[in-house]
């Protein structure tokens, strides 16, 4: 309800919006699925879509709608902003999928860019982040610092972003501990603080000393601060919320893609694709270190060089949780595999729920 | 162990035993007002806002229980002097409160909060288990217990409650006798928007010290069904509420100790709990229809 009245109001907006005079030369239009005030997913967009704005000025235009739900909604909101003359839209979530090739097929001059889906067309490019990359960092760092050899994961849902984020969690701390042990716990949603800081204070509990999150609040962190454990911030740095707690955060940022595309489109060299960027392209981000050793901070730093220099996490051997092999010695999982990921790797204290 | 998750119920339970008290006190004066997410999440921002403000955790909790009541006179404004319908005025109440909650909250976006202190009660708190788990919490904690004792002496041991019981069971009787049915039903709205916002306070000043959008997440409508699920009888809703929150707060524990048991199942067994419960109320019928309030809903217009 929440969401269908701010959708109004914001299409009212740009209505109103849309009747001034346009001297901008290009209008980059941006669809959210939460609110940007999350301080998670969709405020990380909304940083890149203000990136683009600072960076272009006058020449670009900008507008977005927070709140649309993934569905019906969807379409009318990505098809409104087709018919309001913005060049290129960006749709933010995995949801809207089918709504951005439906509107796409009606408007062939419009460019669409999907985020971490995988269908594309002419005018419809996908793009996603390897957050993965982070994960694994995150992993080393959280065995070399735990006393008890726990750590706690909270999760959302069981899809192969997640599983694939739980996987080099634990591929990293175990290149350091073998023998690390990591609890995973599904909240069965993205963003209920009060639920995730339950996990969190459960996780502790059981032992772990270490958390992270694959939900979008701040709450987990703040439990840690509060428990005197540590932890990790997910999606922007959340250093002030956890001050004794953060060891760092895997950010997003989307400002170099975004005004990346929105310069094709100035230039009229846009064309369709699918971008999957890492730490090496800065679509994500490492937060400063802190909390920690200098010798763990180094190790976290080549690392993340290595990475950069295209070593990939999912990197063999890797086994499976049954037993069976993932990946032979050496031998790099192609992007299809991590992509649809559906298999814990062999040491993860929990059963994949299906 | 025990003593640890204990712990975790208790704030899992709070939020949404005193935001039940207050709603079973406006619906046992008979107006149900599904707008108690809206109040609490406006309690939860006015809160945070004030606290970090004035850097007074005690003006934050003053300042969303204000919120709240002012909230609820615009339901009680709608529903009792204009007579609106109340379904319809509570359900935009709850739009309103989430929308307008977050346009006043986006300058607290990414800052840390306040945290409401722990209050150790002199000898007591240092009685092993009972002590850190009864008597070091914060002040809500204790307020919420206090406000459940006192709902449940005015509404079965005073005059007032016998007042406001006969408005909620029969406007028209009540108002034959003299007693002012809007007044009764406006104060009693009041208190349920106080409540709620005393509720959301505790949600972004204690459970999760921060505001974040939406960071209610449906505990509200929680509230409005533990009330059913007491059926209408204060002491009740303290045990629907700690049964809600040991449910919801043991699924995640159940996962940390690695039981093997599906984790959706386990995120939807308050829900169950609730409906099984329900049934059983429902099956004794002479209880259900002794406390539920008989004008529960039903607008009044006094006749001259």
């Amino acid at each position: 309800m929440k969401s269908i009245l701010k959708a109004t109001v914001a299409a009212a907006a740009l209505v109103v919006a849309g009747s001034a005079a346009n001297a901008a030369d290009v209008k980059a239009c941006f669809v959210y699925v939460g609110p940007v005030g999350d301080f998670g997913w969709s405020y990380q967009h909304d940083q890149g879509r203000l990136a683009v704005e600072a960076k272009f000025g006058d020449k670009v235009e900008t507008a977005y709608l927070e709140s649309v739900p993934e569905g019906p909604d969807a379409e009318r909101a990505i098809e409104r902003f087709a018919r309001e003359g913005c060049n290129i839209i960006f749709t933010t979530s995995f949801g809207y999928m089918n709504p951005t090739l439906k509107v796409a097929k009606k408007f062939p001059d419009v460019k669409f860019e999907h985020a971490t889906g995988y269908k594309s067309a002419d005018n419809v490019a996908t793009y996603n982040s390897k957050f993965h990359e982070g994960r694994y960092i995150i992993g080393q760092i959280a065995a070399k610092q735990s006393k008890s050899g726990v750590a706690g994961y909270i999760a959302s849902f069981p899809i192969p972003e997640v599983v694939a984020g739980i996987n080099a969690f634990l591929l990293g701390a175990q290149s350091v501990n073998p023998d690390f042990k990591l609890k995973v716990v599904w909240v069965n949603t993205w963003f209920d603080p009060g639920k995730e800081a339950d996990a969190a204070k459960a996780l502790i509990d059981q032992g772990a000393d270490v958390i992270t999150q694959h939900t979008d609040s701040t709450a987990p962190l703040q439990v840690a601060q509060e428990r005197g454990a540590h932890g990790f911030g997910q999606a922007s740095d959340m250093i002030n919320f956890a001050k004794d707690a953060q060891y760092t955060a895997i950010i997003d940022d989307w400002a170099p893609y975004y005004v990346h595309r929105v310069q094709d489109v100035l230039d009229g060299k846009w064309e369709s694709g699918s971008a999957w960027d890492g730490l090496a392209e800065g679509h994500v981000v490492m937060a400063p270190y802190t909390n920690l050793p200098d010798d763990v901070v180094e190790m976290a730093k080549a690392t993340e060089a290595k990475i950069i220099g295209g070593w990939e996490p999912f990197t063999g051997p890797i086994t499976k949780q049954d037993g069976s092999v993932a990946a032979e010695d050496g031998v790099r999982l192609d992007d299809g595999a991590i992509l649809g990921m559906n298999w814990y790797v062999q040491g993860v204290d929990d059963k994949l729920p299906q | 162990m025990f003593e640890a998750v204990l712990l975790t119920v208790i704030t899992a339970a709070t939020p949404i035993l005193i935001a039940a008290i207050g709603e079973l006190v406006a619906e046992r004066s008979g107006v149900l007002n599904l707008g108690v997410e809206g109040m609490m999440i406006m309690g939860a921002v006015i809160g945070f806002a004030v606290a970090n403000q004035t850097g007074s955790g005690t003006l934050g909790v003053i300042a969303a229980v204000a919120a709240g009541m002012a909230m609820s006179a615009l339901f009680g404004f709608l529903v009792l002097i204009l007579v609106a319908n109340q379904v319809a005025t509570g359900l935009a109440l709850t739009i309103l409160g989430i929308g307008f909650s977050g346009l006043i909250g986006e300058a607290f976006i990414g800052v840390p909060g306040l945290i409401l202190p722990e209050l150790y009660i002199p000898v007591l708190s240092e009685i092993p288990f009972i002590g850190p788990v009864f008597f070091q919490q914060d002040a809500i904690v204790y307020l919420g217990f206090a406000l459940v004792a006192v709902v449940a002496y005015v509404l079965f041991k005073t005059r007032l409650g016998l007042v406001l019981r006969a408005v909620g069971n029969n406007h028209g009787s009540a108002h034959a006798l003299g007693y002012s049915v809007i007044k009764v039903r406006f104060m009693a709205v009041l208190f349920g928007g106080g409540c709620a916002g005393l509720a959301g306070a505790y949600m972004s000043l204690a459970y999760t010290p921060q505001w974040v959008e939406n960071m209610t997440a449906g505990r509200g409508w929680i509230a409005l069904a533990l009330v059913v699920f007491s059926s209408w009888l204060p002491l009740r809703v303290i045990v629907g509420a700690y049964l809600f929150g040991a449910v919801s707060v043991l699924n995640l524990h159940a996962q940390a100790v690695e039981l093997d048991i599906p984790s959706q199942l386990l995120s939807s067994l308050p829900y169950l709990a609730t409906i099984v419960v329900l049934v059983l109320i429902s099956a004794n019928r002479r209880l259900t229809l002794v406390n539920t309030p008989a004008c529960l809903g039903k607008p009044f217009v006094p006749d001259r």
